[in-house]
């Protein structure tokens, strides 16, 4: 008795102090492997909460941003969300990249009933009560470019290469079975997986350029990671390929990730994504403006940064409705959210947690920027995806159903927390 | 700020402007330019929003309108330099010299139809697919063209996409080439086409055997659709002759067991296979009342149990009947499948086999010789990454963990001196003694402050070293960021060394193995034949003799250790050449150096070279076996080592006797 | 009064009792403290990172005897703590599965078969590699007690394979030290695969949830887990203490200064280094199945070769051939890591350039360890030798 009387007096001297201001957590990692990609997106996150201080916060209320470094380290991830909501007590986290850190997050997040914004593309399969995804699932990035290889290109034989980790794994499964289903033959696609910082490319980019020896037209689908896209890139540029002969599209290969490349000799090689910097419109020349204010001329936006700028706006209009910080309430109002698109049209947050996203193809050109040369209108993201059997009959609507593994056959809830 | 004055002069200049264009929009639309641009601007929504789906009838349109318009209209569709007016959709040829002011052209006249800021206009990109239709749309007319840039272009974008209806035009196009490669170039598209396309039989099978000793991709490309089959089947024996192969269902790897009963099912010459899944559905569609076919649900947790039921529903009819196994392989065993040719006509079949036949041996042999380059590429990587290891490990025993960080070291102040120095081939042979500098002063400096004093506590050696090492990589961090930096070769490195479409390596790669025989050179006759070698190896066996021969053992030990970390910072530049310069580069391959040189056999460097080139070896004939996982052929590189060690645990070469140490 | 052989062993060293003390009274405080049994002020998180850092006390109390005592550097000890993890993380992660598998099969309109459940439950864990098939290694997943002594076996396995070959051939020195080191990496590659059974660079996550005990809240189990952590480390150090001040105790530190003269002296040097690597490598592994349950996740990243060389560093800052310098220096290193890389430590301003931690911290490691190994071989446990002898002086 006297134990819960003291916990509740603590508690009561926790939420007075938290009051006073909102606190906005920050899990991005500042050290180790993803560095490289994550500081970045806290920079965006200070930048973004800085101009809403300036707004005058929300409700009257500054915000404070609470920024941790995980170091790239997963483990580490789920520690540090802990200490997030349970010591620091901030009301939204917006964080992580890789699927693996998201994975190590989501039991801290469900348990401690947290509010998680996740800004990157990612394999789906997942929908999480506390996680808004605001990155692309596949269907939102991976589907339509293949589409684009199929439809405009008239490829008949697939290279899938990726790094061996899940995103590349469950996106190159569901590729393979949409391929299969669209009458492409199981020989005709060729799957190879290499570690992270792989170099050593030439056997692979040899064995590529093999595969056109039937006549088809060969297309490869890139989710290679981080610098190994580097070594795979020089290779491809050292043998001669051009676009025209073998494209190459990428989904994890932005802004970022070419600043390390000279792209002259890739000039038409592809990238699918959701936002690219060379968008024309007022409103990205304005977010690329400040962007290049606060963080210094040579430093360029990306997919990414798109998402977390979607996502804090909308959970910013969220907190606004509801009128508090309290995670329920937050939520509810987040279904049905609207925020315009850095690249144009509409960003509705859906309530299956995803958001509907255009699909931009871009051609790289030799400044190191993409060429957009497909946009499509607004495309619905899909947690469970319609082309694995196994998928196509779940179903997540945390609004209505309140389930995000619904089962349509057995009309039942699979289950409540999510599979990590 | 800007004065009102100078305001009014624009002003003046942009009415003096308006006025000129007018005039000039006056004395041309007079003529045909409107019957152009409204062809143009009815196809607008197409050609803006272009797509392969749609293009081929935009495409087909405006050529059919013919004339001098048409195709430049298309070439510059092609290469993006149309734009559309957002005020009015119309569309406009424009160009820009600075990017700040746009000039529109008309598009039949060419004369200056305005100059707009970027915003009021929008650039028109076609896919590349819609790039390609149109380029092979310009063929017949750009094969002939006077300019030899365009005739090579168009050539180009036949050679990949070639139509049935190209054969013609090709064929003229070579009767009045010029240029004797081009034409030769013609000329061999000319057989390939014929091989595929001709209807002369006589004539494609003479092509066909022209191409038998040709391991050109190109060939293989159009001969294989030759050979392309379709799958059918049937339940008497097909005649003899009509079909290319009979499957037998058990062994192919075309279709497997479950397909072919599906096709099977398909033809309506058996009933389906009932899955456990639609056994699951099936049954309970027949709930009533908590029981199915006289069992109470609970029960049904059982496999047989549920297979009971099924078969009690089927006896009932309520259900289609399931079929078992025995039933399913009698089916298969009654059915023939078979593969049938698509060409008709035999005779070409039977060439193109056996030319395809005699590319494939050459082909195989090539592939081998690949894989050889790709190995001996691979090896000479691990050796010049191991190189220096191989003096202040192998020669010296001193264990450094921060070498790693000597070759990153490198592959920076390449990428530092490229920011200063734009041309590539100078940056890089200055980046060179640089890099050798740095790393040597770097060398030289742990030698001094570190490693002297522990040169009879390896182990302690070790970790000092790795202290330095894990210091070092956090400097890199704090200095140049995480992000990769560009380290470019020059472009005479750009390329690769293409014997034939199946043998190729890259020319950086190539000037990596020439590097690495050069070090090797250069190192085996500095430690054989010079006085610094015979020092060193004096002092690395015996250093109080080697004192009390008036060597002096300190100065010795700090010059041999800066050379090893000299050369491992000209490793780094070559390296960064090829992969990327980030702050792990170093560990990347620090435990692989260590294991080239431990498995080579410690003491000289032909253990060193032979290491490397076990592992490279190695490695590239595991991926080989097992092309779609690179990570397992490391791993089983690795365990290959371990074991290894245990029957040789003093490497390939080992010294013998004194020299030997321990 | 007859004494037992532990108590005369204790009354031989004092500092058994002393170290036992110490751990007892901080086990108290921080119980008194915790969120779950006191007052609440040491907030469950950092309950979790110090039951964290017990296990690397325990993991670099066998580094020690296997390095400071038996003189095997082993830059692959993290690689039997890491399989430990594994070990109890399949059983945790099957577990829970199948309880999740199970409640949502209460719905369903038939009760689901066996095979139904197993598949059920392989899609749920291998869904993200793009499996649902369970592979033979996890055989015996659902039972806790085989998982348990597999923790013990696997490792153990792995080390007597390994060190059999290894010393067999007479490998010593910085070559068994790069070989070790090679086997952890091979490991690792091995597990980042997503063949290798183990759900890849995935890893198992989750851990942290114990099946059947949902109810239970976090800051309880974590207290369970720091309570076992400080029970492990007690016991660890016991019978590591045990062990050398024992004969055999005499024998490694014979082989460390000479392996060839206690070869000489006629001892099987071989078979007394198997059993200090194979029995370090255990102690290790149970470190491990301590320990990510309460990170939560393993993954393959864990096993890399730096993690054992971090483990290298703390044994050597702490101060070799004494058990409570590695416990020091694990536990200082480890937290001082932790706090200075968290973001939370304040930055140092020069004035001109402001040095953050983050940035700064791992230089500054370096450095210091580079100063350790030169001037203070000894460690911080060098500095409590000095102290103490100069207190008895």
């Amino acid at each position: 008795m006297k134990k819960i009387l003291l916990a509740s007096a603590l508690s009561i001297v926790a939420t007075t102090s938290a009051i006073a201001d909102i606190k906005v957590g920050i899990l991005h990692s500042l050290s180790g492997t993803m560095a490289i990609s994550e500081t970045t997106l806290k920079d965006t996150m200070l930048m973004l909460i800085e101009q809403q201080n300036a707004k005058g916060g929300i409700n009257g209320e500054k915000l404070v941003p609470v920024v941790v470094d995980p170091a790239s380290d997963w483990p580490l991830f789920a520690e540090k969300a802990r200490e997030l909501l349970s010591v620091e007590d901030v009301d939204v986290i917006f964080g992580n990249w890789t699927s693996v850190s998201r994975k190590s997050v989501l039991p801290v997040i469900e348990e401690l009933n947290g509010l998680l914004f996740y800004p990157v593309q990612y394999e789906g399969e997942e929908s999480s009560k506390n996680v808004f995804y605001t990155g692309a699932a596949p269907n939102q990035q991976a589907i339509p470019a293949t589409d684009y290889y199929l439809e405009e290109l008239g490829v008949e034989k697939f290279a899938l290469l990726g790094t061996d980790y899940v995103y590349p794994r469950t996106t190159n499964k569901i590729l393979e079975q949409y391929l299969k289903d669209k009458g492409i033959s199981k020989d005709d696609i060729f799957v190879n997986y290499t570690p992270f910082g792989h170099s050593d490319w030439s056997k692979i980019v040899s064995d590529v350029v093999a595969l056109g020896a039937d006549g088809k037209k060969v297309g490869v689908i890139s989710t290679i990671n981080g610098d190994a896209n580097i070594g795979f890139y020089k290779e491809l540029a050292a043998a001669g390929i051009s676009a025209d002969d073998i494209p190459v599209v990428a989904f994890s290969v932005g802004e970022e990730e070419l600043a390390g490349l000279d792209t002259t000799n890739l000039v038409g090689h592809l990238a699918a994504w959701n936002y690219f910097q060379s968008a024309e419109g007022a409103i990205n020349a304005n977010f690329i403006e400040t962007w290049k204010t606060t963080m210094g001329k040579d430093r360029v936006t990306n997919d990414p940064m798109e998402a977390h700028y979607i996502g804090f706006n909308m959970w910013v209009n969220a907190v606004k409705d509801a009128g508090t910080t309290d995670v329920d309430a937050v939520r509810a109002e987040m279904y049905g959210q609207k925020f315009p698109n850095l690249t144009g049209g509409i960003a509705e947050m859906l309530p299956n947690h995803h958001l509907t996203k255009p699909v931009l193809i871009g051609e790289i050109q030799d400044n190191g920027q993409f060429d957009i040369i497909s946009q499509t209108s607004e495309v619905a993201g899909d947690a469970w995806t319609d082309f694995l059997a196994s998928s196509a009959i779940l179903k997540s609507d945390w609004k209505d159903l309140g389930c995000g593994m619904y089962n349509t056959e057995t009309k039942s809830c699979v289950q409540l927390k999510s599979n990590y | 700020m800007r004065s009102p004055h100078s305001l009014m002069d624009i002003k003046i200049m942009h009415r003096v402007l308006r006025l000129f264009v007018i005039i000039i929009l006056f004395t041309t639309t007079a003529k045909a330019q409107p019957i152009f641009q409204d062809l143009v601007q009815s196809h607008a929504l197409n050609i803006i929003k272009g797509s392969v789906k749609t293009a081929p009838k935009v495409i087909e349109s405006i050529q059919r309108f013919g004339g001098k318009p048409t195709n430049k209209f298309l070439l510059e569709w092609q290469s993006k330099n149309l734009w559309s007016r957002r005020s009015d959709g119309l569309i406009f040829l424009v160009k820009s010299n600075d990017k700040k002011k746009y000039t529109l052209f008309d598009l039949e006249t060419y004369d200056i139809v305005g100059i707009v800021k970027k915003n009021e206009i929008k650039q028109i990109k076609p896919n590349s697919g819609v790039r390609g239709l149109i380029g092979t749309a310009l063929v017949s007319s750009q094969l002939t063209s006077n300019i030899l840039a365009n005739r090579i272009a168009s050539l180009e974008s036949l050679t990949r996409n070639p139509k049935r209806t190209h054969l013609e035009p090709l064929r003229k196009a070579i009767l009045k080439e010029s240029d004797p490669k081009v034409r030769s170039k013609m000329e061999r598209l000319e057989r390939l086409l014929t091989m595929q396309y001709d209807t002369d039989t006589v004539k494609r099978i003479a092509a066909i055997k022209s191409f038998s000793n040709d391991l050109g991709l190109d060939v293989r490309a159009r001969l294989n659709p030759i050979l392309e089959t379709t799958l059918h089947l049937s339940q008497t024996p097909p005649k003899a002759g009509s079909y290319a192969r009979i499957l037998d269902i058990n062994k192919t790897d075309r279709l497997t067991r479950t397909e072919a009963y599906d096709m099977i099912v398909k033809q309506g010459w058996a009933t389906a296979n009932i899955s456990p899944k639609m056994k699951r559905t099936a049954i309970i569609k027949h709930i009533k009342n908590g029981r199915v076919a006289g069992f109470d649900i609970k029960d049904l947790n059982l496999e047989t149990n549920r297979n009971l039921a099924y078969s009690r529903l089927t006896d009932s009819g309520l259900v289609s009947k399931d079929v078992n196994d025995t039933q399913i392989q009698l089916a298969l065993n009654k059915t023939f499948f078979y593969e049938q040719y698509i060409e008709p006509s035999t005779q070409v079949v039977i060439t193109a086999k056996n030319s395809l036949a005699s590319i494939k041996t050459k082909v195989s042999i090539s592939q081998g010789i690949d894989l050889f380059l790709d190995g001996l590429s691979l090896a000479s990587i691990f050796f010049l990454a191991a190189i220096g290891l191989a003096i202040t490990f192998g020669v010296m025993g001193v264990i450094n963990m921060a070498h790693g960080e000597f070759i990153m070291m490198g592959a920076y102040t390449g990428y530092l001196i490229q920011q200063y120095i734009t041309n590539y081939t100078l940056s890089i042979i200055i980046a060179i003694p640089i890099a050798f500098a740095v790393t040597f002063t770097a060398g030289v400096l742990m030698e001094r402050l570190i490693i002297r004093h522990l040169y009879h506590r390896p182990l302690e050696t070790l970790l000092a070293t790795f202290g330095v090492s894990i210091a070092l990589q956090q400097l890199a961090k704090n200095i140049f960021g995480t992000q990769a930096r560009p380290l470019t070769s020059p472009d005479w490195l750009g390329g690769a060394w293409a014997i034939n479409d199946v043998i190729s390596i890259s020319w950086i790669r190539v000037a990596i193995f020439g590097l690495s025989i050069l070090f090797f050179v250069m190192l085996w006759f500095t430690l054989n034949k010079t006085r610094l070698g015979l020092e060193t190896r004096a002092v690395t066996q015996n250093p109080r003799m080697a004192a009390s021969m008036g060597i002096n053992p300190d100065k010795i030990n700090m010059l041999t250790f800066g050379l090893g970390s000299g050369i491992a910072g000209i490793a780094g530049i070559a390296i960064g050449l090829f992969a990327k310069v980030t702050s792990e580069l170093g560990s990347d391959y620090i435990v692989q150096s260590f294991m080239t040189v431990v498995v080579g056999g410690v003491g000289n460097i032909w253990g060193t070279l032979a290491g490397a080139a076990m592992i490279g070896f190695l490695q590239k004939s595991i991926e080989w076996f097992n092309p779609s996982n690179t990570l397992a052929a490391q791993t089983f590189m690795i365990i290959f080592i371990i074991v290894f060690i245990q029957f040789r645990p003093r490497g390939i070469i080992a010294l013998r006797g004194r020299a030997a140490g321990d | 009064m007859m004494k037992s052989p532990l108590m005369k062993f204790l009354n031989r060293n004092p500092s058994v009792l002393i170290f036992l003390l110490i751990l007892s009274v901080f086990t108290i405080l921080i119980t008194i403290g915790s969120e779950a049994f006191g007052f609440g002020f040491i907030s469950t998180s950092l309950v979790k990172i110090l039951g964290k850092t017990l296990c690397f006390c325990l993991v670099a109390i066998s580094m020690d005897l296997v390095w400071g005592y038996c003189g095997i550097l082993s830059l692959g000890h993290f690689a039997f703590f890491g399989l430990g993890g594994y070990m109890i993380g399949m059983w945790l992660m099957y577990e829970r599965t199948r309880l999740i598998v199970l409640e949502a099969g209460k719905n369903a309109e038939l009760p689901m078969t066996v095979q139904e459940i197993q598949n059920s439950i392989g899609s749920q864990i291998f869904g993200v590699v793009g499996g649902s098939e369970f592979p033979i290694i996890w055989t015996f997943s659902n039972f806790l007690w085989v998982q348990l002594l597999l923790i013990v076996f696997i490792p153990g396995l792995l080390a007597l394979i390994f060190g059999w070959l290894a010393f067999r051939s007479r490998v010593t020195g910085v070559y068994l030290s790069i070989l070790t080191q090679a086997m952890t990496l091979a490991l690792a590659l091995y597990l980042f695969q997503n063949d290798s059974g183990l759900r890849g660079n995935n890893g198992l996550s989750g851990l942290q949830n114990l099946p059947g005990l949902e109810d239970i809240s976090q800051s309880v189990i974590s207290m369970w887990f720091f309570w076992g952590s400080a029970l492990a480390l007690g016991l660890g150090y016991l019978f590591v203490k045990l062990i050398v001040e024992s004969k055999l105790g005499n024998v490694i530190r014979g082989i460390r200064d000479n392996e060839q003269r206690m070869r000489f002296l006629g001892y099987n040097v071989e078979i007394y280094k198997l059993f200090i690597f194979t029995f370090t490598a255990i102690i290790a592994a149970i470190a491990g199945a301590l320990y990510y349950p309460q990170a939560g996740i393993i993954n393959p990243a864990e096993l890399a070769p730096i993690a054992s060389i971090y483990l290298a560093v703390w044994v050597a800052i702490g101060g070799r051939g004494r058990i409570y310098g590695a416990v020091i220096g694990a536990g200082v290193v480890s937290l001082l890591s932790s706090w200075l890389t968290g973001g939370q430590a304040p930055n140092i301003s020069l004035g001109f350039i402001e040095l953050k931690w983050v940035d700064w911290w791992l230089v500054l490691l370096g450095i210091s360890f580079v100063l350790v190994t030169l001037y203070a071989p000894k460690g911080i446990g060098g500095l409590f030798d000095k102290l103490t002898k100069g207190a008895r002086k």
